[in-house]
């Protein structure tokens, strides 16, 4: 009873109103701004039909973030933005003020607490990603080590404007791929049947849930070794994965079979062409920490090649659309093979039914 | 005495120029003063370690809440618990950030504050469907931790098959091309569906997304079953000194080639002075022009939503974007934010009564065809709808008549109004 009573029931508040952490500007122009500039790289200047102006600095960090770490962004917030802070949709840091003398001091402090300005514009963003190995329960990678294997390496294209139009890339550790759509997506391919435990099936899986998960009916009930278990039919297995998170059992990580996979042309954007699903460019990359460096050579081949070839405001999807699928494996040198071809449900409409061919 | 572990392949994720996660956590083991959270961190390195090493995961699922909730947890238990004993439990907070991800420090700091005193303090702003993730306690110090942060108004949000947080761009409060209140329908929108946020009953879960603009910042068609966009139905506004002032700039190639020619519904055109001509009718509002040239090109005034429902990620039938369920709607008095709300609630009723088990909305919709759901949701069919008309003949059409009857009523209604 004792313990009952000190149970506290929750309070159902909900999302919380944001207007009482947003800037004073922002709260006064809300719904009655102009135009915007693009100063430098990093930094964004918002203007009012006001008059009003506020400056935006945004910085790109290690995501999983430590409480010092934490900390010192809201040092930073304090000594120099007001103490506001905004988080993007990539969790990257923005800092506003209202003052233009703020902006360059800001700059510097962001930099020497060691976080990296930039991201905005036709630079390659922050890699939006998930939680691997840290934390998911069904990873066949890490994410933020791969992140940060990559950023690294293109710290230099997060800092400035090389790039035709932005760039946004993404990781997924497992094949349901909750880090989304990206220009580039650097994603777990695995390739080899879950491999089961028999004697964990039957306490741990409910399984007719288990068997209609599986997207090709591969799955079915069976008697192995005198108990109830799962059997997969190894043939219309397309090794996905779905089945491994209702039934840990059905083990589908593999330190040699499972791969990863490098996709292109997600775009969430209406603007131009509608909105784009990636396409499949490169697999069998091997899931190799704690660098991933085969994997990283090939995004950073096709942004290579995307720099040099693509026009100003082409992103990724827009680029291909153009010069077409035959010159993206010519020009990245990336090899075409029949995997390449949809054989999934309205595969057919990804054919070319037509004599449309660039020579 | 706390336990450390030899972590070779991690110390080299602590070089290299873009700051390190494994720095970060190293930091709260070895110079946190909290025992818990240096023991807690170290145990993670280690366990994270060996994931490297073998290259499999080793975190387990359960089922872990806080009273009163049945979901907002993502429980973790280690498999390898007996070598990493101070990380055996690590579950993960889901806790709803404000709308539009605005913070101040001092809010940041009472957060950094309590999880201090109940966690491993690791936490990331956000998760990828929009939460603020508490990483790392265990299952008694969830309970303390959200009693307590809970009492200065944060609640969690959504894990499971449920009504998940929601997501919605910065804006009007920072962005000239918003055409919606992201912020007031955002909260309106996950608000009203709390008790199917807590009280995981759906069939699977149910995303909500808000963008102020077809730029669609929170990819709310690609990954939300309810994506609201701003648009606007006017015409765009042209400042044409300013179209002038671009060509002075970039040059006449430069606007042809970047602007006019990307138009994807050849709405634009540049006159022999200088002027941009612009075809609004044929304008699909695409954003890219105004892209391009912000202070020349702006939305119209005459602002409201898109309404697509039905996107999601790759589980179990392949991924999808939304469709187009209301092509434009006023967001104007508080009547019509209403009906957005009871879209919501038909749209959520009919899922909760007919997707299967695991089925997601655009799945269902899949499954059962547009028209049933929106015969179930009480809305009628709109040639917005669709990219092309049927190309198949293989369909019964005995009730054509009475079909296009409805068709010139609705018109009929509509030329009167």
């Amino acid at each position: 009873m004792s313990e009952q009573a000190a149970m506290r029931p929750p309070i159902e508040s909900g999302c919380p109103d944001g207007f009482q952490y947003m800037h004073p500007t922002m709260i006064r122009n809300y719904g009655n701004w102009a135009y915007h500039e693009d100063p430098e790289p990093g930094v964004l200047l918002h203007v009012a039909k006001s008059g009003d102006k506020i400056w935006t600095v945004r910085c790109g960090t290690q995501r999983i973030l430590d409480l010092f770490t934490l900390r010192k962004l809201c040092d930073i917030a304090d000594e120099y933005a007001d103490g506001f802070i905004h988080f993007t949709i990539r969790s990257n840091v923005e800092y506003m003020v209202a003052k233009e003398e703020q902006v360059q001091p800001l700059i510097k402090a962001i930099k020497d607490a060691g976080f990296i300005v930039g991201g905005t514009r036709n630079s390659v963003a922050m890699i939006s990603h998930t939680q691997g190995w840290l934390h998911c329960d069904i990873p066949g990678t890490d994410a933020s080590g791969v992140v940060k294997s990559m950023m690294d390496e293109l710290i230099t294209e997060f800092q400035e404007w090389n790039m035709p139009n932005r760039v946004h890339i993404t990781t997924s550790c497992c094949q349901i791929n909750c880090g989304g759509q990206g220009d580039i997506a650097i994603n777990i391919q695995h390739t080899k049947p879950p491999k089961i435990n028999h004697d964990l099936v039957a306490n741990v899986c409910e399984r007719p849930s288990v068997v209609a998960r599986c997207p090709v009916a591969a799955i079915r009930p069976a008697l192995v070794n005198g108990k109830p278990s799962l059997e997969v039919d190894e043939k219309k297995c397309i090794c996905c994965g779905a089945c491994f998170p209702p039934c840990p059992p059905m083990q589908i990580n593999d330190a040699e079979h499972s791969k990863l996979a490098i996709w292109i042309g997600g775009n969430h954007s209406n603007a131009r062409s509608k909105p784009s699903f990636q396409k499949l460019v490169a697999a069998g990359i091997p899931n190799n920490p704690p660098r991933w460096p085969e994997a990283t050579a090939i995004v950073k081949r096709i942004l290579k090649v995307y720099k040099e070839d693509a026009k100003d405001w082409e992103r990724i999807n827009d680029w291909v659309d153009r010069i077409g699928w035959p010159r993206f494996f010519e020009l990245t040198k990336l090899p075409f093979t029949k995997f390449h071809v949809d054989t999934w449900r309205g595969a057919r409409a990804s054919l070319n039914a037509s004599t449309h061919i660039r020579f | 005495m706390v336990k450390k572990y030899e972590t070779p392949m991690l110390d080299v994720l602590e070089e290299g120029p873009w700051p390190s996660f494994i720095s970060g956590i190293r930091r709260l083991a070895n110079e946190h003063p909290k025992e818990m959270i240096q023991e807690m961190t170290h145990s993670l390195l280690g366990q994270l370690e060996h994931s490297y090493e073998t290259r499999k995961g080793y975190w387990k699922g359960g089922t872990v809440s806080v009273f009163g909730y049945g979901g907002g947890i993502i429980p973790r238990f280690s498999e390898v618990g007996d070598a990493f004993p101070a990380s055996r439990e690590f579950h993960t907070l889901r806790v709803q950030p404000p709308a539009g991800n605005y913070y101040t420090s001092s809010m940041l700091r009472q957060l950094a504050d309590s999880w201090e005193k109940f966690g491993s303090g690791l936490v990331t702003f956000h998760g990828q469907t929009g939460n603020i993730m508490f990483i790392g306690t265990t299952t008694e110090n969830t309970q303390h931790f959200f009693d307590e942060i809970n009492e200065y108004g944060w609640d969690l949000g959504g894990a499971g098959p449920c009504v998940r947080t929601a997501m919605s761009c910065i804006g009007a409060a920072r962005c000239e091309q918003s055409c919606a209140n992201e912020h007031k329908i955002h909260r309106m929108l996950v608000n009203n569906f709390l008790d199917d946020m807590h009280r995981p009953a759906l069939p699977y879960k149910f995303k909500f997304k808000v963008s102020g603009c077809p730029n669609d910042c929170q990819n709310a068609i690609e990954r939300s079953d309810f994506a609201v966009i701003g648009t606007w139905r006017d015409d765009m506004v042209v400042d044409q000194d300013q179209i002038k002032y671009y060509i002075e700039k970039k040059g006449r190639k430069y606007i042809i080639d970047n602007v006019v020619n990307r138009c994807p519904s050849q709405a634009l055109s540049l006159n022999d002075d200088d002027t941009l001509d612009v075809d609004n009718r044929n304008c699909v509002r695409c954003m890219h022009c105004l892209n391009v040239m912000p202070k020349a090109l702006s939305p119209g005034s005459d602002h409201g939503i898109t309404l697509l429902i039905g996107g999601k990620r790759t589980l179990k039938i392949g991924d999808m974007m939304g469709t187009v369920i209301l092509p434009f709607m006023k967001l104007e008095t508080e009547e019509d934010y209403e009906r957005l709300v009871e879209i919501a609630e038909e749209t959520i009723d009919f899922f909760a009564e007919n997707a299967l088990e695991h089925e997601r909305t655009g799945e269902m919709i899949e499954r059962i065809g547009l028209v049933n759901f929106l015969e179930g949701i009480g809305i009628d069919v709109d040639p917005n709808m669709i990219s092309s008309p049927r190309q198949s003949s293989y369909v019964r059409m005995d009730e054509w008549d009475q079909e296009a009857e409805k068709w010139n009523e609705r018109q009929a209604e509509k030329a009167a109004s």
